[in-house]
């Protein structure tokens, strides 16, 4: 066990030294164990059509996208969820006008800048629901992705932008950091913007379903 | 040892980072008013403002606190306390009384920010404070009371 502990703390040193060009935001946020793994985006390569290659790019981002620590922000009704089993969060908070819950009751009533693990409260900085029409509950991963492109619908960003939320943004990389007792977002934020970043390149194409 | 600003005054504790504000508060500095009910942020007895922003002290490590200003039940004034006591005494509130100050703390933050809420409103405001007497609906009853006390 010590052993192995000690190889894989050799490996993330590793790691960040090859990764030396990322952002110390990404640097930060390498995962907390215990998540599912991800493909990376270079294994994608053997798929010769392009297109094909795009949505099996953005089917395996799905695996992020649809898991709880992304999904529970994300509801389709005005309450979020919480938890790996997708409870209802209790108690009864809604997204309010600007996504930080309602006058008297923030967000940020109960969830501080950081994860506070002693009581397994899990926090961010700007702790907030995701606006309703990026509500991804219900949805296929075919409808999330064209909700995700459509500017009118996802704050107005280009896919360079939808790269740059998805690597910098303290919130979304929250996903693979999210303290005590919940499992973190598959694979790593990096790996998870390589695939999106993929998955630009090769055009952006939506799984039909 | 964190220093802390509490209802207007400076101290100094001697409790670890990570150390819950309501310990410090209870505990270090004595002030009894708060309370803790879950110690998970599921009850809203341990209410207290930072920088005048309700916030459960038992979920906040005293590290994060800084200098922010932190009021507790005891350090409260302004017209919005002063119509929620004065409505809470007239419609004889409280039970038991546990969670109160949690609920006076939440009721005069959401005062501040909407001076005539719905019932829809204050549920919604008032939803993570919990009563073990259910005196919801005098608290209700009481916040509508002191919102129309406050239009004069």
């Amino acid at each position: 066990m010590r052993r192995s502990l000690v190889l894989s703390a050799a490996a993330g040193i590793g790691l960040c030294l090859a990764g030396s060009a990322l952002t110390w935001a990404q640097t930060a946020t390498q995962s907390q164990p215990g998540g599912a793994s991800l493909r990376p985006a270079a294994s994608f390569s053997s798929i010769a059509n392009q297109r094909d290659r795009s949505v099996a790019l953005f089917t395996e981002m799905g695996k992020v996208m649809q898991h709880p620590r992304c999904m529970n922000c994300h509801p389709v009704t005005d309450r979020p969820r919480q938890g790996d089993a997708r409870k209802l969060h209790e108690p009864l908070v809604v997204r309010g006008k600007d996504g930080h819950g309602a006058p008297g009751l923030h967000c940020s009533t109960c969830h501080g800048k950081q994860n506070y693990d002693p009581a397994r409260i899990p926090g961010d900085g700007h702790w907030a629901l995701a606006p309703a029409s990026m509500a991804w509950e219900g949805k296929s991963l075919g409808q999330i992705c064209e909700q995700l492109k459509d500017q009118n619908r996802n704050g107005s960003r280009d896919l360079a932008a939808l790269v740059k939320h998805v690597t910098t943004d303290t919130l979304v990389l929250w996903g693979w950091r999210p303290g005590a007792s919940r499992e973190p977002a598959p694979g790593t934020a990096a790996q998870f913007g390589e695939l999106m970043q993929a998955w630009a390149d090769t055009g952006a194409a939506c799984p039909a379903t | 040892m964190v220093s802390l600003k509490v209802n207007g005054q400076a101290h100094s504790v001697d409790v670890d980072d990570d150390t819950p504000l309501l310990w410090a508060i209870r505990d270090n500095l004595g002030l009894t008013g708060t309370k803790f009910g879950c110690g998970v942020a599921q009850c809203g007895a341990c209410t207290v403002y930072v920088d005048g922003q309700p916030v459960r002290s038992c979920v906040t490590p005293v590290s994060a606190v800084g200098d922010s200003e932190i009021t507790t039940i005891e350090g409260l004034s302004g017209k919005e306390a002063e119509a929620v006591q004065a409505s809470w005494t007239k419609l004889d509130v409280p039970q038991c009384g546990y969670c109160q100050s949690g609920q006076v703390m939440s009721a005069i933050a959401l005062l501040k920010e909407n001076r005539k809420p719905s019932d829809r409103d204050i549920d919604l405001a008032m939803n993570g404070n919990l009563c073990r007497c259910a005196t919801y609906v005098r608290i209700r009853a009481a916040i509508h009371d002191a919102a129309r006390a406050l239009e004069i």
